[in-house]
């Protein structure tokens, strides 16, 4: 189950296609992953592996390299609190402290209903508007104790489906590329020539 | 005078001449409608109308400074390739995580197509026959922006096969990380795009204008960086210096963060506006919050080397801020009022550097986790007077020699001149010990009123049950 589906793959596929190497649309891949199963699993890096010519070890070494991939479960919704300089100067340690106390868990854990995780974070570049937090890398800038409690009953009561999906789906746009509009991909070793609009004679 | 827009919260526009930060008025900015009606691809069809090397000889002649924090002329980068090597690539950073920075993020949500008009200008003068625009895991937002731009792009035939009728065909493919600073470095940056641990390849001998994406030139830039070409398109080279100083010409984006009363993204005059007019000008932040006063900033994102108020007349000029001991790095001010604990304002950031090193060398990957530790057991009041010492100990492993900080007179101190010596390949390394070393150095007494009422332990003791 764990595996991409159908709709996935295939998807996974027009994204590979869009790169002169099938192992550069790795990142992109993992995400659909976890955006389908919430967390890269063992089957899944198996599979990814599949579609881009590589073991699943190399998968897996370059899964664990990036922080937004998680190996297990988390929560619905991933709490990220920014503590980085600009957020620590306007109250980040604070409302850390106040996060919490009212999700009941400590940083880096998962609140028995498994809806909430709460983590630390670095810079989310939105420093003038400090402190702030992302709920499934979404934005909520300037945040006081009040803003967090509303925050988490509104999550809790379901108030934010449309503006916050559940931790994994990132983009809700993807890119589509029609296939008389796209130049294609070529390995670089098919490439010898200058680009066409060069006509040639550029000195370039 | 200075405005904000609800749609746009952070940015904060002011009368000055605007280059990439035009369209942040309207609440619709990142829509193709509007981008078309504010003169939108214009730059591009001038461009087409002209060879290619005409082009780069444009933005060679406009001194386009990298704005990614290296502040490298663009044109003189894309010059950099060997002639007759093809294919070449361009790779658009928009990995931006620099502590303090954000223009970027602000550029790819509120005019997504200016950037992607940006990238066909640099693929068509360059010859760069494909594009990647590598936005930060993280900004979902900038993602979705980018995606529907492109998109609609595509479709309109801006993009793609063929773009507006001509020869000139690029793909544009966007591209999307998982969280890792190190990224942000353009051959950390290459390697993520060829799926592996994003970690900085050795450079020298080759930087990416001769072998980067799969071994091919590659051109990285930055967003910001992109995003001033339509403009120079339009309006020309003579109206881009007539912006600025010849050696820092038209704007920058600046994020002023911190203790002051307005923070905000501003895009400043480059060159000639100083930190006093950015921190205190009625037109900028205005000054520093509750009547208090300035204690220290960064000047340039949370790897620079900190001001005092000793350097607030300094211009936003990189010849003159390095010889000061600094640098401008990629537009962030963090500014610190007098209420500021200055080992634990340094500690965040020495955290932050510790924690996104990558691994791949030792004097950063052991070093930066060192400095933390040690730093974090003085500011909990754990320390000794030998922790200090050995936090420069520590510091001179990833960077032998002076290491660069700022005049100060009330301290009897002479400026170091930026940049250091290094013993890691890229500058995270260095950046865990520019917070400590630029504490230590200017706010010493901070440190030694926490540990003096300790015995000091040999270092060599510690963890010994006594």
């Amino acid at each position: 189950m764990s595996r991409l589906n159908e709709t996935n793959t295939k998807l996974a596929r027009e994204i590979i296609s869009r790169y002169p190497r099938p192992k550069s649309a790795l990142i992109p891949l993992l995400h659909i992953s976890q955006e389908q199963n919430g967390y890269i699993t063992r089957e899944a890096m198996q599979h990814l592996g599949e579609l881009v010519g590589v073991t699943s070890a190399e998968v897996y070494g370059t899964a664990t390299f990036y922080e937004m991939f998680k190996f297990e479960p988390v929560g619905k919704y991933l709490i990220n609190i920014c503590g980085t300089m600009s957020c620590a100067l306007m109250g980040a340690h604070e409302l850390m402290q106040h996060a919490e106390k009212k999700l009941g868990v400590k940083a880096g854990g998962t609140t028995p209903d498994g809806v909430f995780t709460l983590a630390h974070a670095e810079c989310q570049a939105a420093c003038t508007e400090a402190p702030t937090l992302q709920v499934n890398y979404r934005y909520r800038l300037r945040v006081t104790p009040a803003d967090f409690d509303k925050l988490v009953d509104d999550l809790k009561d379901g108030k934010l489906g449309d503006e916050i999906p559940q931790h994994g789906v990132l983009a809700k746009v993807r890119q589509v590329i029609a296939p008389e509009r796209e130049v294609g991909a070529k390995a670089p070793e098919d490439v010898n020539d200058a680009p066409a609009w060069l006509d040639g004679k550029a000195a370039l | 005078m200075s405005k904000t827009y609800s749609h746009a919260p952070g940015f904060v526009a002011g009368d000055r001449p605007k280059i990439v930060t035009s369209r942040f008025e309207y609440s619709d900015s990142f829509t193709l409608e509007r981008y078309l009606a504010t003169d939108g691809y214009k730059g591009l069809r001038a461009a087409l109308k002209r060879p290619a090397g005409e082009i780069h000889e444009d933005v060679k002649g406009a001194t386009v400074l990298g704005r990614g924090g290296a502040g490298f002329p663009a044109g003189t980068k894309w010059g950099l390739m060997p002639r007759q090597v093809w294919p070449r690539y361009l790779v658009v950073n928009g990995d931006e995580s620099e502590p303090g920075t954000y223009k970027d993020r602000l550029l790819m949500e509120r005019d997504p197509h200016q950037l992607i008009e940006g990238c066909l200008i640099a693929c068509y003068a360059a010859g760069l026959s494909q594009c990647f625009l590598y936005i930060r895991g993280e900004m979902a937002l900038a993602q979705e922006r980018v995606a529907t731009a492109l998109n609609e792009a595509y479709l309109a035939g801006y993009v793609g096969k063929n773009i507006l009728g001509s020869k000139f065909s690029v793909d544009i493919i966007l591209h999307w990380g998982a969280g890792a600073y190190v990224v942000g470095e353009e051959t950390a940056l290459i390697e993520s795009l060829e799926g592996n641990r994003g970690m900085p390849r050795l450079k020298p001998p080759f930087f990416p204008a001769a072998n980067g994406l799969y071994g091919q030139p590659t051109i990285v830039n930055n967003v910001e960086t992109l995003a001033n070409l339509p403009w120079l398109m339009v309006n020309g080279v003579a109206a881009y210096t007539a912006i600025g100083t010849k050696t820092s010409p038209g704007t920058r984006m600046v994020a002023v963060s911190g203790h002051v009363k307005r923070p905000g993204v501003y895009e400043i005059i480059n060159g000639t506006t100083t930190f006093r007019d950015l921190i205190f000008g009625e037109e900028f932040c205005g000054g520093i919050r509750d009547g208090k006063s300035l204690k220290a900033f960064v000047p340039g994102g949370g790897s620079a080397p900190w001001f005092t108020p000793d350097q607030l007349d300094l211009p936003f000029e990189a010849s003159r801020v390095g010889p000061e001991g600094s640098m401008l790095g990629s537009g962030a001010v963090m500014v610190m009022d007098e209420t500021t604990d200055i080992p634990a304002a340094a500690l965040t950031l020495t955290h932050f550097f510790a924690h996104e090193s990558c691994g791949k060398c030792t004097p950063c990957r052991e070093g930066g986790t060192w400095l933390e530790r040690i730093l974090r057991r003085v500011v909990d009041g754990e320390g000794t007077e030998a922790d200090l010492q050995q936090l420069l100990e520590v510091g001179a492993m990833i960077c032998p020699g002076d290491f660069p900080h700022a005049a100060n007179k009330k301290l009897g101190l002479g400026a170091v001149p930026f940049p250091y010596e290094m013993t890691t390949i890229c500058f995270v390394g260095p950046s865990a010990f520019a917070p400590v070393h630029s504490a230590l150095t200017l706010f010493r007494e901070e440190f030694e009123s926490r540990v003096k009422k300790r015995v000091t332990i040999p270092v060599t003791a510690v963890g010994v049950s006594a």
